[in-house]
């Protein structure tokens, strides 16, 4: 696996007064019931994870789950409570005032669900406002600015005020405005959720082809499972603070670590989640038929030509090597099968 | 029984009115009362009763405590004066090393920040003052008068009007465009024909420096109090107070504290501009989205690049509008403290009013409300304006104006010194036109007025007979017949039903506070006339505004009229009235309503169009007509932010019926001003205020709870 980015040692968030003291005497064993009859609200419950550069991970979770909390914590726009937490090796509740702020300039960059612009600053000022905080000259930072404008097609409107775009353009410009100063890191709090469902799958094929060209490390808030499906490498699922399950999304899919993560699953088209090689047998690779699938496609792509052959089809891996194979019944498994089971 | 459980709050009402009326009608007058007089004149009579406190001797005549209360608060002025003495005169004795005499010399440490404080202010505004109008003070600050006596060609000759109207013309023109540059060069042009160049420079000095100081130290206290609870609470009280504490009464405190002059005028703005400028900062502040201060947070600001690229720019409507405040409450104070010896327009408005010259007071007037217009309109602009990065300009076109403005000085100088030859016998009006030697309609208004007078006077008499009889007597014996007690029951019942026990005590010791100060029947005055103004004003601008607000365009019309009226310094609507009605009652009560309409008709219709779209539009397909609409929907829903707009017009309107004692009320006001001449006066004026501030926070407290109960109630929080 490679570098390891974002690392996350048992962070707690507690809110109210006394939280750090409570979280010492509770030795690490937090019952948010208990914490709550003690006036203290507990935000995150010893959240572990890493993730790898060039990693998206998505956090998912209702609203009151605490995946926005968690996210503020790494970003340390709140202190947590307890913990550690590493920011490509450095301790990030070590840092003081001055190195943080280095941090956000040169590293981190985030979008928020609200867009965040300011009402004050056109399109273009709004995206050259992290390099001017740098202190980089104004020419530079504009022109820089433009580059960001063209990259998310906002092209013709660098002069116009957030209040005169739509949503899905104001967080164009959001998008734009975290990418400004090239952070490793990006940060995205629930950034499609406040759009129209057309505007949100064409910004989130649009994010997809940005993340391909510029491979960042990312932690991708969201409600929205089907988001988090179709985006993410791994998912981490929260509920109450604790994060239920972190996975990939077809294990996810196949082996729901709890009765809550399951319940969000019930639902999921796995056709469109799974990939071959999830479902394959790797025991059996004699009497193949003349088409192979590759171990990466997913189901629903190859569905139609795998259920359309008599013979069980081959699975191949990036090297064209076979190493396994597939039957038209276990598609019809997977699509309908898994389904019955579980109601 | 069925109503009582229907309408239970309908009954306690009724139940309270039914208590005080009874009251009223139990306790008697006694038989020598004296209306107006106030309980603690400092005269000795042997049928007065005395008391002492804190060392303090109180007198006063003694009547039967449920008709009126002893004024057990009557030390309170004396207590104010002596300590304010002490402070000055004794307190901390320092050494302080003299420049003058060139020795270390004992002072009071607060005389002697008094004294500091006193000489940065008039370097301040002489400094400006010179450089609008000329002088030497500015050089003898640096130098000494024996320098100057060398060197008499370093007196700052002043520029000639042309250049600063055509200053005031470029930086319009930059601002905002041809426009408001049309409307600079005209007001500029306006006030040097007419002679009132050397008044306006004057006052223009005062505001140049009053409102950026104010400016700066309410943005400032605003940031220290969003950050700091602990500021907050200890500056919310002052803040709450002064809001409501009449202009006038401020002066004479300062007049001790700073003495007579420029210098203590602008001290003496300050105190008045900085609260409605802190509370508007600190509500600005609030109002930025958490997810803003993320972001900049998250751009890598400071604690320093957050404020001022993040919070203060997105807090701007805001901020602006705490501006547009100190704009108006400087150009007010401009006039008012003029009293304490301001030089400017003011002073003149106010000899004008003195001898009744009411052409001279309007032409005085206009140039003082033209200044505060233009001023307030470039704040605006400036605060809007924007960069462009992308015209790739030429040197010439990115300093034009410089280039314009550095064209006006040559040809404005040469301008002035071909003056000098064309009158060579007279005045240089290339120069600057002399107070009183430009044109003046003033004769043209005078004359109208005596015309008017004329032509109208039996119909004026008439009306105003009749208002003064048959209206106000009655209504002003009325509120005096009011016994403490009964007042009391009142406010307090009052304060219960709508805001429970918190309310309730609020307002009770608000009330006894004026009740054992020595002047409540001066506060029945006040009340009764600030009564009729607010019910009027409520009355017209209800009206006007609901009439306004059928139609979009004149609704939007009517905001613009009241920007423009509620620039104006207050005492400017002493003019008109005064051409009409001369010095009577009826004036100041017409004063008070045109003043206080402004924010009724303002409220009124930010709180129709405030009521949801799309409750029109359910309203529209339920089939109700137009009126159905009004009465049905909009003014309910309205009705709490008409009520905040209620709020103001009693603020206004006291502040008014307070200015008003200047054309000679009985109210507090004229107690006020009388302090103002005695050299004991500091404490009573601050206690006067006290009072009359008071009177507006019992209202503020009582709507202000209500209109969040309802708007809870409504679900419009």
């Amino acid at each position: 696996m490679s570098e390891t980015v974002i690392k996350c040692e048992s962070v707690y968030k507690i809110f109210g007064e006394n939280a750090k003291k409570m979280l010492e005497e509770s030795n690490g064993n937090v019952d948010a019931k208990t914490f709550q009859e003690k006036g203290c609200i507990v935000g995150v419950n010893n959240a572990s994870f890493e993730v790898a550069k060039g990693e998206m991970l998505v956090v998912m979770g209702l609203s009151g789950s605490g995946k926005s909390t968690l996210l503020r914590c790494i970003s340390r726009l709140t202190d947590a409570t307890g913990g550690k937490i590493f920011i490509e090796g450095q301790d990030l509740l070590q840092l003081n005032n001055k190195e943080l702020i280095e941090l956000r300039r040169n590293k981190m960059g985030m979008v928020f669900q609200s867009f965040a612009l300011l009402p004050h600053k056109t399109v273009v000022e709004n995206i050259a406002f992290p390099l001017q905080i740098k202190g980089i000259k104004t020419e530079d930072s504009i022109s820089r600015a433009m580059e960001m404008v063209k990259l998310v097609g906002l092209d013709g409107r660098e002069n116009y005020f957030p209040r005169e775009l739509s949503g899905g353009q104001q967080q164009r410009v959001g998008i734009a405005r975290s990418l400004a100063v090239e952070p490793d890191i990006w940060f995205l709090d629930e950034p499609f959720s406040a759009l129209d469902p057309l505007i949100r799958k064409e910004m989130q094929d649009e994010f997809l082809r940005l993340q391909e060209k510029l491979q960042k490390t990312i932690m991708f808030i969201t409600h929205d499972f089907d988001e988090a499906l179709k985006l993410a490498d791994r998912i981490a699922i929260m509920k109450d603070g604790i994060i239920e399950q972190l996975d990939t999304p077809a294990n996810i899919v196949l082996n729901p670590a709890t009765e809550y993560v399951r319940k969000f699953t019930e639902e999921v088209p796995r056709e469109k989640v799974l990939v071959i090689e999830d479902v394959m047998d790797s025991s059996n690779k004699d009497n193949l038929g003349d088409i192979k699938v590759s171990k990466d496609d997913i189901i629903e792509n190859v569905a139609e030509k795998i259920l359309t052959q008599e013979k069980i089809v081959g699975v191949v891996d990036s090297n064209n090597n076979i190493i396994g194979s597939i039957k038209p019944s276990t598609i019809i498994d997977t699509v309908f099968g898994g389904r019955k089971n579980n109601s | 029984m069925e109503y009582l459980k229907k309408y239970p709050k309908l009954f306690q009402w009724l139940f309270l009115l039914i208590v005080f009326f009874a009251l009223c009608f139990a306790i008697d007058v006694p038989e020598t009362y004296k209306f107006i007089r106030g309980q603690a004149e400092f005269v000795k009579d042997p049928n007065q009763s005395v008391y002492f406190f804190l060392g303090k001797e109180v007198r006063y005549y003694a009547f039967d405590v449920f008709w009126r209360l002893p004024p057990l608060l009557g030390w309170l002025p004396i207590w104010i004066n002596d300590s304010l003495f002490f402070l000055m005169n004794e307190w901390m004795p320092m050494e302080f090393w003299n420049e003058d005499t060139q020795e270390f010399k004992t002072r009071p440490l607060l005389l002697q920040i008094s004294r500091n404080l006193t000489a940065f202010m008039t370097f301040l505004i002489e400094l400006i003052r010179e450089i609008l109008l000329g002088g030497l003070e500015t050089i003898v600050a640096f130098t000494s008068w024996d320098f100057i006596d060398a060197y008499p060609w370093l007196e700052l000759p002043g520029l000639p009007w042309t250049i600063v109207a055509a200053g005031a013309t470029i930086l319009a023109y930059k601002l905002s465009g041809k426009g408001l540059a049309l409307f600079a060069g005209l007001t500029m042009v306006y006030i040097s024909i007419f002679g009132q160049w050397k008044p306006s420079m004057q006052t223009l000095s005062f505001i140049l420096v009053a409102v950026p100081l104010s400016f700066v130290f309410g943005i400032s206290l605003g940031i220290a109090a969003y950050k700091s609870k602990r500021v907050e609470n200890a500056l919310y009280p002052i803040l709450l107070v002064m809001q409501t504490m009449p202009q006038y009464a401020v002066l004479v405190p300062a007049l001790v504290l700073f003495g007579v002059g420029d210098h203590a005028a602008v001290i003496i703005t300050m105190v008045v501009a900085v609260p409605p400028m802190i509370l508007l900062t600190i509500l600005g502040l609030r109002a930025v989205p958490p997810e803003v201060i993320e972001a900049g947070r998250m751009s890598g600001c400071t604690n320093w690049q957050l404020m001022t690229k993040v919070l203060i720019p997105t807090a701007r409507r805001d901020i602006l509008i705490g501006v547009n405040q100190v704009i108006m409450v400087c150009f007010s104070m401009a006039v008012i403290s003029a009293f304490i010896g301001a030089k400017g327009l003011g002073f003149n408005l106010l000899l004008a009013l003195n001898q009744l010259n009411i052409g001279l007071a309007l032409e005085a007037g206009l140039c003082i409300s033209l200044i505060a217009i233009l001023l307030d309109k470039m704040s605006l602009a400036w605060a809007n304006q924007q960069q462009d990065y992308f015209g790739n300009l030429t040197f010439y076109q990115r300093n034009k104006n410089i280039i314009f403005f550095g064209g006006s000085i040559v040809v404005g100088i040469i301008l002035a010194y071909i003056g000098t030859f064309v009158f060579k016998d007279t005045f240089n009006y290339l120069f600057e036109v002399p107070h009183n030697k430009g044109i003046s309609t003033a004769d043209f208004w005078n004359k109208g007025v005596d015309w008017i007078f004329d032509t109208f006077f039996v119909y004026i008499k008439a009306f105003n007979t009749w208002l003064i009889v048959d209206v106000l007597q009655p209504m002003r014996a009325l509120y005096l017949r009011m016994p403490a007690v009964a007042t009391l029951v009142l406010a307090v019942g009052a304060g219960y039903l709508i805001g429970g026990i918190r309310s309730a005590l609020v307002v009770a010791a608000l009330t006894l506070f004026i009740a054992l100060s020595p002047w409540w029947d001066r506060a029945l005055v006040t009340l009764y006339m600030a009564t009729f103004g607010v019910v009027v004003s409520c009355l017209i601008g209800f009206t006007v505004g609901t009439l306004c607000f059928q139609n979009k365009k004149s609704a939007a019309f009517m905001l613009g009229v009241c920007d423009i009226f509620q620039t104006f310094p207050s005492f400017v609507y002493l003019i008109p009235v005064m051409m009409l009605f001369g010095i009577t009652d009826t004036s100041v009560l017409i004063a008070v309503i045109v003043y206080a309409t402004i924010p009724a008709t303002r409220y009124t219709i930010e709180g129709l169009r405030s009521v949801p779209v799309g409750l029109h539009e359910a309203a529209t397909m339920s089939g109700v007509n137009k009126f159905q609409r009004l009465t049905k929907i909009e003014f309910p829903l309205a009705f709490p932010h008409m009520m905040l707009g209620i709020n103001q017009t009693i603020v206004f309107a006291l502040f008014m019926v307070i200015i008003g004692a200047f054309i000679g009320t009985e109210d507090l006001g004229q107690y006020i001003l009388k302090a103002l001449s005695d050299k004991n006066g500091a404490g009573i004026g601050l206690t006067l205020g006290i009072c009359v501030a008071f009177i507006g926070l019992i209202f503020d407290n009582l709507i202000r709870t209500w209109v969040e109960k309802r708007k809870k109630h409504l679900g419009i929080a």
